[in-house]
């Protein structure tokens, strides 16, 4: 069948069982936004190109498939690059496409042209600028295919304009589908090395202090089942990091939260003290290991991950497995079954009572809020999170900085894919439009996003296109008037010198900007009206609601280790600092 | 002088645009620099060769080894130890070759088995291709009578064949 590139293109993302594009049109893409009009495609027309990116984002993370983005060239195209380099951080699947100017026109400076694929090359895990339209839909193929499977990452197809217009000559393609994709460098390992799993099974057996270090590799594998089961099989303790929190339920008696520069004493603490680590799609990151010569001094290493470079990348493993997460924890929890289950395991008692009189001593506190003083951000958190109203099964999509660590902290996650963030890039505003990419990817689920002040002011254009599409998501922002965090450091690294963080509470006034949105607002200043307003918040499902909440400038984020320090200094909240460690 | 930190990578790429931007791209957002690049087709012309010399510490270096086979277009990739590999360069240089001199030059060409490419009234022109060892002697002994310019391929280099039975 004789086609255009552009229509090829279309057909292509169809044939990849592409549900929705996030995206922007503009000048060098035009000639693909025809075709759209014509396919079962939902398109999602964005306020500004970041937030196509980021919706993408969202949808994968809450879905598992890849997100699919669409805009122009040039401004567009660097427009992206934030969350381009945030999935590529965070290990999200995605593919981007951008328009470009005519092949001829490469290189001459042309109107909002610019070298995207120089740009993005360190941003994605592969780009590829198309020159043929016949090339089309190989090249898509292969994006769907690599940014998919082993460790998945954002995948961006550059398209120039000619190839794609159906004026132009240049266009004209007979239309195929690739049945398999030949990407002779490209062969991801999913099992492990038999030898390695017994070798692993071997450490697991002679630990006493044991930690399960799980981290968002075990969710890319959809591997929280398998998890589940080897824990069962081994009683050992679980850390979720940030980028893992739900892969593990928090309810159950053997998580001990989240670890790293703002998780709970004992996550802390029992990875400092552990003689094993078992990491699974973990990445030893910095804000997880504090000064790194002194994290978890006695302990040895069990590594597994689908990225071999992420091997002895940080610290070296006393056994590194490179495979598929899920895989790797079935086989290793086949062959601790055949070395005799739960009885085969060593006695841990001590650990465990340590563990336990850790948790006792430190558990996540604060102070409530005086009467008539503003609302302590965490208490927010609880109400929301206990609110009868509230589904359990509630994804929560958070920005970047203090509401990022309470919401992490507090919300108690029980389900796999509930929680969307930015972790490796730090991204602030991520959170709106992550979570109407989530909202759109599970349209039957509870969306909250909680945000910031200062994050919410860096996208929040984007409850415009919610709006506009009748995508239901809900904003609570944790309005301290701050950008939170760095005055957090201010205070406690700066000596009280605010350089540049105050924001204000009222500049913008949040209600009325909600409400000029298309959005249902709500302030909320005192902790009586906290649970009304969520109530009605959640009753809304025919728009987007956002709620200001007035809280605590002085409320800082505990435990935290300082930048610089080892885990072993983890300075706790106040009313804990007396305590024996 | 401290320890030579020098290795060899011999990277076999998919021969498409932008693959060698991606290969040096790993290299320099790390700050390493790369000595000699060499790179061609080979007998497959859908694949190049790359030839990487750099000068860095070995821990880096394996980082760098599977960050480089994390490129989609890159095929494979090994470490080729100068004791199990054959190394070859060429040079080329035009040096001073004035008057009494030239003898003295054209007796280092003849002792190198280097060949001539041109001549000139004041310089000649040669080159010569060797390993990279006999490549720096060259140029060494070479530069005393005055270089006017150089141009060294950096190294190409196969592995040694297995001559066990």
């Amino acid at each position: 069948m004789l086609m255009n590139g552009g229509q090829a293109l279309i057909k292509s993302l169809e044939m990849e069982g592409v549900e929705v594009i996030f995206g922007l049109p503009g000048g060098a893409i035009l000639p693909v936004y025809d075709p759209i009009i014509d396919s079962p495609i939902r398109h999602i027309l964005v306020r500004h190109e970041q937030g196509a990116g980021h919706m993408a984002e969202g949808y994968a993370h809450a879905t598992g498939r890849p997100g699919v983005a669409m805009v122009t060239s040039g401004p567009a195209a660097t427009n992206i690059v934030t969350p381009l380099c945030d999935a590529y951080m965070d290990s999200v699947p995605m593919v981007v496409i951008t328009g470009q100017v005519a092949t001829a026109a490469i290189g001459t400076d042309a109107f909002q042209e610019c070298d995207t694929v120089g740009i993005t090359r360190s941003v994605t895990k592969h780009n590829e600028l198309v020159t043929e339209a016949a090339d089309i839909p190989r090249v898509i193929r292969e994006a769907f295919h690599i940014a998919t499977t082993g460790r998945p990452g954002p995948v961006l197809v550059d398209i120039p304009k000619d190839i794609v217009d159906p004026m132009n000559p240049r266009s004209a393609m007979e239309w195929y589908w690739p049945e398999t994709v030949d990407l002779p460098g490209y062969q991801p390992v999913t099992h492990g090395d038999p030898a390695a799993i017994r070798a692993a099974a071997d450490l697991i057996l002679e630990s006493r202090r044991p930690v399960f270090y799980v981290g968002g590799g075990v969710l890319k594998a959809r591997a929280a089942e398998a998890l589940h089961e080897l824990v069962g099989l081994t009683r050992i303790h679980v850390v979720t990091t940030l980028m893992a929190r739900g892969a593990f339920p928090d309810s159950h008696p053997l998580a001990l939260g989240m670890p790293g520069m703002h998780g709970t004493y004992t996550a802390i603490t029992s990875m400092q003290e552990a003689d094993l680590l078992v990491a699974l799609g973990s990445r030893f990151d910095d804000r997880v290991t504090g000064k790194l010569d002194g994290f978890a001094p006695d302990a040895k290493i069990i590594h597994v991950d689908i990225d071999p470079a992420e091997l002895g990348k940080v610290r070296r493993p006393d056994v590194g497995i490179v495979g598929d997460c899920r895989l790797v924890i079935e086989e290793l929890a086949a062959v601790l079954r055949e070395r005799g289950g739960l009885e085969a395991q060593p006695d841990r008692s001590e650990w465990k009572s340590r563990i336990s009189g850790w948790q006792e001593r430190f558990p996540l506190t604060y102070e409530p809020s005086e009467p008539g003083e503003a609302l302590k951000p965490q208490y927010v958190l609880e109400q929301l999170r206990d609110s009868a109203s509230t589904p359990s099964d509630t994804i929560v999509v958070s920005g970047v900085g203090q509401h990022q660590m309470w919401t992490s902290q507090y919300w108690g996650f029980d389900h796999p894919y509930t929680w969307v963030n930015s972790g490796g890039l730090g991204t602030m505003g991520f959170s709106v439009p992550a979570a109407i990419g989530a909202k759109v990817g599970k349209p039957d689920r509870t969306v909250w996003a909680v945000d910031g002040d200062g994050c919410f002011q860096m996208t929040a254009q984007e409850l415009v296109t919610a709006a506009a599409e009748r995508i239901p998501v809900k904003v609570a922002i944790l309005n301290n008037a701050y950008l939170g965090m760095v005055r957090q450091w201010q205070e406690m690294f700066y000596e009280e010198r605010y350089s540049e963080v105050y924001l204000s509470p009222d500049l913008p006034d949040y209600k009325m900007w909600a409400e000029a949105m298309g959005c249902v607002g709500m302030r909320v200043e005192s902790p009586e009206e906290v649970p009304a307003a969520i109530e009605k918040a959640n009753s809304i499902n025919d728009r987007p609601v956002v709620i200001d909440f007035r809280t605590d400038a002085r409320e800082k984020v505990f435990p935290m280790v300082p930048a610089g320090a080892t885990n072993s200094q983890v300075v706790v909240a106040e009313s804990q600092q007396g305590l024996p460690r | 002088m401290s320890e030579p930190r020098h290795h060899t990578l011999t990277v076999l790429v998919q021969n498409k645009a932008g693959v060698l931007a991606r290969v040096a791209g790993l290299f320099a957002r790390r700050g390493y620099n790369i000595e000699s690049l060499a790179v061609a087709p080979t007998d497959d012309e859908s694949l190049s060769r790359i030839t990487i010399v750099v000068d860095v510490e070995s821990a880096p270096l394996d980082q760098i080894v599977k960050q480089l086979f994390k490129l989609i277009n890159v095929v494979s990739i090994s470490e080729l130890d100068p004791r199990r590999s054959v190394e070859r360069e060429l040079l080329l240089a035009t040096v001073k070759a004035e008057g009494e001199v030239r003898a003295r030059v054209l007796e280092l060409v003849q002792i190198f088995e280097a060949k001539i490419l041109n001549v000139g009234h004041t310089a000649i022109t040669v080159s010569l291709e060797g390993s990279p060892v006999k490549v720096d002697d060259f140029e060494e002994l070479l530069r005393p009578y005055g270089i006017v310019e150089l141009q060294r391929t950096g190294r190409v280099a196969l592995p040694k064949l297995d001559r066990t039975l």
